[in-house]
C-alpha cells in the first residue's frame, strides 16, 4: 500500500532580521528561524497522523504547508502522488480541508452560516442547494441553524459548523490544528467522537495536530513527536505509551498530569525549549538530556528504525525508559 | 483537632444586574481551606470558577457584587471591609497568581523593584533588607542566579520563568492564603510539571492554604488535595480528590471524569455529556444541570437538589447521587 500523503524532507524558516537600516547601522547580522528541519514521514489513506510537541515546535507550520496555505523552504509535500506545491492544480484535485483552532475567529461573524458552509463549494463552482442544511445535520446541528450568525452558537457548536464546512467541498484529507483546544471537557468529547464517527462514514484521512497527550492517543493511528522542528520519534500510540525511545518522547510522557495521580517524586524535567532561533548543535535536545554524551553535541541524529519504531537519538538502543525500569 | 480553616466561604453569592434581570454567576457556595491544603476548584468555561475567586479577594468588577454570604480569612469577615483596609490584606494576606504572567508583571519595571515594593508595601523593612528577601524569594522559586536576575525586566525571562516571578511576587510578603487562577494553562506540559510541583512544595512547606482555579482537572488530579467541581454557578460536588476522581456522587461529576480522554484506558468512543453549560443568565429552575442530567426526574426540574452529607469530607448538590459499593 501506498503513502496517501508523503512528506520528504520539509523545512521552513523564516527571516526574523531586523529592517536592513538597523542590521548596517548596528551591525547585526541577519536572523534566521528555523521552525521545521528536515522532516520526514508518510500517511496512509484512512488513517489518523498525529503531530504532538510544545509550543514552538512547529507543528503548526508543518499543518500549513501540508494544506498549501505555506511554500515550504525545502522538501516536498505528496499527496495522492502530486506534489503539492509545484502543481498548483494538485491542491485542487486533493480535496485538503483545514479546521483550525479557535472556533471565534475561523468563523466570518457577519455571514450566516449557510453561506460559511457554502463558500468552499461556491468558490469551486458547484450546486449549493440544501448543501448546508445536509451538513448541518451531519453534525449534529438542526438545519434551521442555517440562517442563524456564528454569534448564537456556543464554543462546541461553532467547532461543529468548522468541521461542516470543511466537509462541504468532499475533502479526502483534513488538517486539525488544535481543534478542540479550547473546548471545555464535555464539548470536547462531542467533537471528538463526531470526528471520528464522521472518520468511519467518510473514510477521511486526518492530520491531527495537538500538545495534548490524552487526545492525540485517543485518536491517533499513528503519532509523531516534534521537537524545536524536528521529528524526534514516530511511533503507533501503543508503543509510543507503552515504551518512548526517545529521552525527549519519555520527559513528555513523564510530565504529562496523571489522573490516577501521584505522588511526584519522580526526576521533573530540566529547563525549557530552547530559542530556535539558534538552536543548540548536534541533537536539539541535549542541553536538557540527562543522557547526553559528546556525539549528541555535535552530530544531528539520523530518524532511523528501532524495533519497528523511528527514532531520532544516538543512544535509542542504550536508554531504558522510566517506567520499564 | 483540626487547625481552623484559613479561609472560610459561607453562602457566597454574587450578582449581576443587567435589563434582563439579575444572573446568578455565583450561586451559594461554601467551603474552607485548612492550612497548607489545596482546594481545587474545576469546571467548564462560564461555571463561575474565576468569578468565586475574585469575590472572595475582593476584586469583582461593577455591576457585578456580592448579594448575601460572607468570607473570613483567619477569623476575621473580609466580604463587608473598606477598599482601602482589603486592599493592604491582599498582598499581605492574599497572594494571588493569575494565568497569563506576561500581563500580571509590569514590563517597564525590573522584577526586582517589583519584587522590593510589594514587600516594603506589606513589610516593615529597609530597602537592603527587601532586596535581600527578593532574591531568596526568587532562589525559593527555582530561578538560577537570582541576585543577577533582579536587574532583568520581565520579557527577558521564558514563560515558565515568568510564572516562577509571578508566583514569588505572590509569596514574598508570606499570605497564609493564595489563589491561583489557572496558573500552568498557558505554560506548556513540562514547564506545567515544574510549576505544580513548586506550588506543592511551598504549600507544604509554608503551610499556606492554596485555592487552585483551573479547567483542567489533570492538573488537579496532580496538585489538590480536595476538588470543588462547579456547575453553572453552585457547588456540584466537594470531596477529597481521588474519591470524585473515582467514585464521584454528582452525575455531572461522573460525566466530566468520562468525557475526558485518559493517558491509561484505551477507549474507543469517549463518554459524552450532552448539550451545553447555560448561560448565567438562563439557569433552568430546579437542579441546573438538569436538562443534560441522565438521571434527571420530575423533582430535578422543580426544586433546587438538597445537599447530600454522607461523608465527613464530601458533599453533593443532587437529588440522585449514584451510589459506588465501597
Amino acid at each position: 500500500m501506498t503513502a496517501f500523503v508523503e512528506v520528504s524532507h520539509l523545512g521552513r524558516s523564516f527571516d526574523v532580521s531586523k529592517p536592513w537600516l538597523n542590521r548596517v547601522i548596528e551591525r547585526l547580522p541577519r536572523r534566521n528561524l528555523v521552525a521545521v528541519s528536515d522532516v520526514s514521514f508518510q500517511i496512509e489513506e484512512g488513517a489518523v497522523y498525529a503531530l504532538v510537541g510544545e509550543s514552538g515546535s512547529g507543528k503548526s507550520t508543518i499543518g500549513r504547508m501540508l494544506a498549501g496555505l505555506m511554500t515550504p523552504s525545502a522538501g516536498t509535500v505528496k499527496v495522492a502522488g502530486a506534489d503539492l506545491h509545484a502543481d498548483p492544480a494538485a491542491r485542487k484535485a486533493a480535496g485538503i480541508q483545514m479546521i483550525f483552532q479557535d472556533p471565534y475567529a475561523s468563523l466570518n461573524p457577519r455571514w450566516k452560516v449557510r453561506r460559511i458552509i457554502c463558500e468552499p463549494v461556491v468558490v469551486a463552482g458547484g450546486a449549493t442547494a440544501g448543501l448546508a442544511e445536509r451538513l448541518l445535520e451531519q453534525v449534529g446541528l438542526a438545519a434551521e441553524d442555517a440562517d442563524k450568525f456564528p454569534h448564537e452558537f456556543s464554543g462546541g457548536q461553532r467547532q461543529r459548523i468548522c468541521i461542516a464546512r470543511a466537509l462541504a467541498a468532499n475533502p479526502r484529507f483534513i488538517i486539525c490544528d488544535e481543534p478542540t483546544s479550547a473546548l471545555d471537557v464535555s464539548v470536547q468529547a462531542q467533537v471528538l467522537n463526531l470526528m471520528s464517527d464522521l472518520r468511519d462514514e467518510l473514510g477521511l484521512t486526518y492530520m491531527f495536530i495537538s500538545h495534548d497527550l490524552t487526545v492525540v492517543r485517543h485518536m491517533a493511528d499513528r503519532i509523531g513527536v516534534l521537537y524545536l522542528g524536528r521529528l524526534m520519534e514516530e511511533a503507533m500510540p501503543e508503543q509510543l505509551f507503552a515504551r518512548p525511545r526517545h529521552p525527549y518522547t519519555q520527559m513528555l510522557l513523564a510530565a504529562a498530569p496523571l489522573m490516577e495521580g501521584r505522588t511526584r517524586e519522580i526526576d521533573l524535567p530540566k529547563g525549557e525549549v530552547p530559542d530556535p532561533i539558534s538552536p543548540p548543535p548536534g541533537c536539539a535536545f541535549h542541553p536538557r538530556c540527562p543522557f547526553a554524551i559528546d556525539l549528541c553535541r555535535k552530530e544531528r541524529p539520523e530518524l532511523r528504525d528501532v524495533d519497528g519504531v523511528r527514532v531520532a537519538c544516538h543512544r535509542a538502543e542504550d536508554i531504558v525508559p522510566a517506567s520499564a525500569a | 483537632m483540626t487547625p481552623p480553616p484559613v479561609l472560610s466561604v459561607r453562602n457566597l453569592v454574587v450578582e449581576i444586574p443587567s435589563r434582563a434581570g439579575i444572573s446568578r454567576p455565583v450561586n451559594n457556595i461554601s467551603y474552607d481551606i485548612a492550612p497548607g491544603e489545596i482546594l481545587g476548584v474545576v469546571g467548564e468555561s462560564g461555571a463561575g470558577k474565576s468569578m468565586a475567586g475574585n469575590a472572595i479577594i475582593g476584586l469583582l468588577d461593577r455591576p457585578a457584587h456580592i448579594a448575601s454570604g460572607e468570607v473570613w480569612l483567619n477569623g476575621s469577615r473580609i466580604d463587608n471591609l473598606p477598599l482601602e483596609d482589603l486592599r493592604r490584606i491582599r498582598g499581605r494576606q492574599i497572594g494571588m497568581v493569575f494565568q497569563d504572567p506576561l500581563t500580571s508583571l509590569n514590563p517597564l519595571l525590573r522584577i526586582g523593584d517589583q519584587l522590593t515594593e510589594t514587600i516594603r508595601e506589606h513589610l516593615p523593612v529597609t530597602a537592603a533588607q527587601a532586596r535581600e528577601r527578593a532574591v531568596a524569594a526568587l532562589e525559593e522559586v527555582g530561578i538560577p542566579a537570582a541576585a543577577e536576575r533582579l536587574d532583568s525586566y520581565p520579557h527577558e525571562f521564558s514563560g515558565g520563568m515568568r510564572q516562577r516571578v509571578v508566583i514569588a511576587l505572590a509569596l514574598c510578603a508570606e499570605p497564609s492564603f493564595v489563589i491561583a487562577d489557572e496558573p500552568t494553562t498557558a505554560l506548556d506540559v513540562s514547564v506545567q510539571a515544574q510549576i505544580i510541583a513548586l506550588l506543592r512544595r511551598l504549600c507544604r512547606d509554608r503551610g499556606t492554604a492554596v485555592m487552585l482555579v483551573t479547567h483542567d482537572m489533570g492538573v488537579i488530579a496532580e496538585a489538590a488535595d480536595r476538588v470543588a467541581v462547579m456547575y453553572a454557578g453552585r457547588l456540584a460536588e466537594l470531596g477529597p480528590v481521588r474519591s470524585v476522581i473515582n467514585a464521584p456522587r454528582h452525575p455531572y461529576a461522573d460525566g466530566l471524569m468520562g468525557a475526558m480522554p485518559s493517558l491509561s484506558i484505551g477507549q474507543r468512543r469517549l463518554r459524552q455529556i450532552p448539550g451545553a453549560m447555560p448561560r448565567p443568565s438562563k439557569i433552568p429552575p430546579g437542579c441546573a444541570f438538569h436538562p443534560r442530567c441522565p438521571r434527571a426526574a420530575d423533582p430535578c426540574r422543580v426544586d433546587p437538589p438538597p445537599t447530600i452529607l454522607d461523608d465527613p469530607q464530601g458533599r453533593a448538590a443532587c437529588w440522585f447521587p449514584l451510589e459506588h459499593s465501597a
